[in-house]
């Protein structure tokens, strides 16, 4: 299955693109999809714990199962106001 | 009333907004871009945001306040792009009978954006370097930490 991964921020930044789209298999969960964008040494453990999830609009746990078609958010730590 | 816009936030325009003849208390928060942060002079700051998503998280965060406070009116704006030292980043404000209930959502939601809104800011400083900035600002304790971009 499909999904659509959006990047903002320093994540953006690192990977040199805003989206991705992903061919995954059936079962996988949100947290998995950092490291399918990232090269190994291109975000510290310490970044990883620090990424929210979104899909389609709403955060979700980071344990979130993926179904086709799902737009996913890697939301680094916010900072509006 | 919820809006992200690019463009400079008219303050006056949104006051005259709020206006209410049963309202006795108009509380109106500007968080205005500083020319520092942690010690060093910023000289430029950016924001972006995911729109759809954070024009979501805004409407939520008004419901919950108008749910939670007896408060008549409760307006949030916030602006991204490039900004200007001295001009609103974001304005919360709210109307109500009396100024404690517009007040307490006043400052509820203004920490809840910073806690939720799907919102960045990327600052530049004097010396050349810059970097996304993360903010925490909860009960009143500010801890700002920044992330190495």
């Amino acid at each position: 299955m499909r999904v659509k991964v959006l990047l903002f921020a320093f994540l953006r930044d690192r990977s040199g693109c805003e989206e991705v789209s992903l061919e995954v298999p059936r079962g996988t969960r949100v947290a998995e999809l950092p490291g399918k964008i990232f090269p190994q040494d291109g975000l510290r453990p310490d970044d990883w714990g620090r990424i929210r999830y979104a899909v389609n609009l709403e955060y979700v746990a980071s344990d979130r199962g993926l179904r086709d078609g799902d737009e996913v958010a890697l939301i680094p730590p916010v900072a509006g106001g | 009333m919820v809006e992200i816009t690019d463009r400079p936030i008219p303050v006056t325009r949104w006051r005259a907004e709020l206006s209410d003849p049963s309202c006795g208390a108009v509380v109106v928060f500007e968080g205005v871009v500083r020319d520092h942060h942690a010690g060093k002079k910023v000289v430029k700051l950016s924001y972006e945001c995911y729109k759809p998503m954070a024009l979501k998280v805004l409407a939520g965060i008004r419901e919950e306040a108008l749910g939670r406070w007896k408060v008549e009116r409760l307006l949030i704006v916030h602006r991204i792009g490039d900004i200007p030292i001295g001009e609103a980043a974001v304005l919360v404000a709210a109307a109500s009978a009396h100024r404690k209930e517009a007040f307490e959502a006043a400052a509820w939601a203004m920490d809840e954006i910073k806690r939720e809104a799907p919102i960045w800011k990327h600052e530049t400083y004097a010396d050349g370097t810059s970097l996304w900035v993360e903010d925490h600002c909860v009960g009143g304790v500010a801890h700002e930490q920044a992330i190495r971009a």
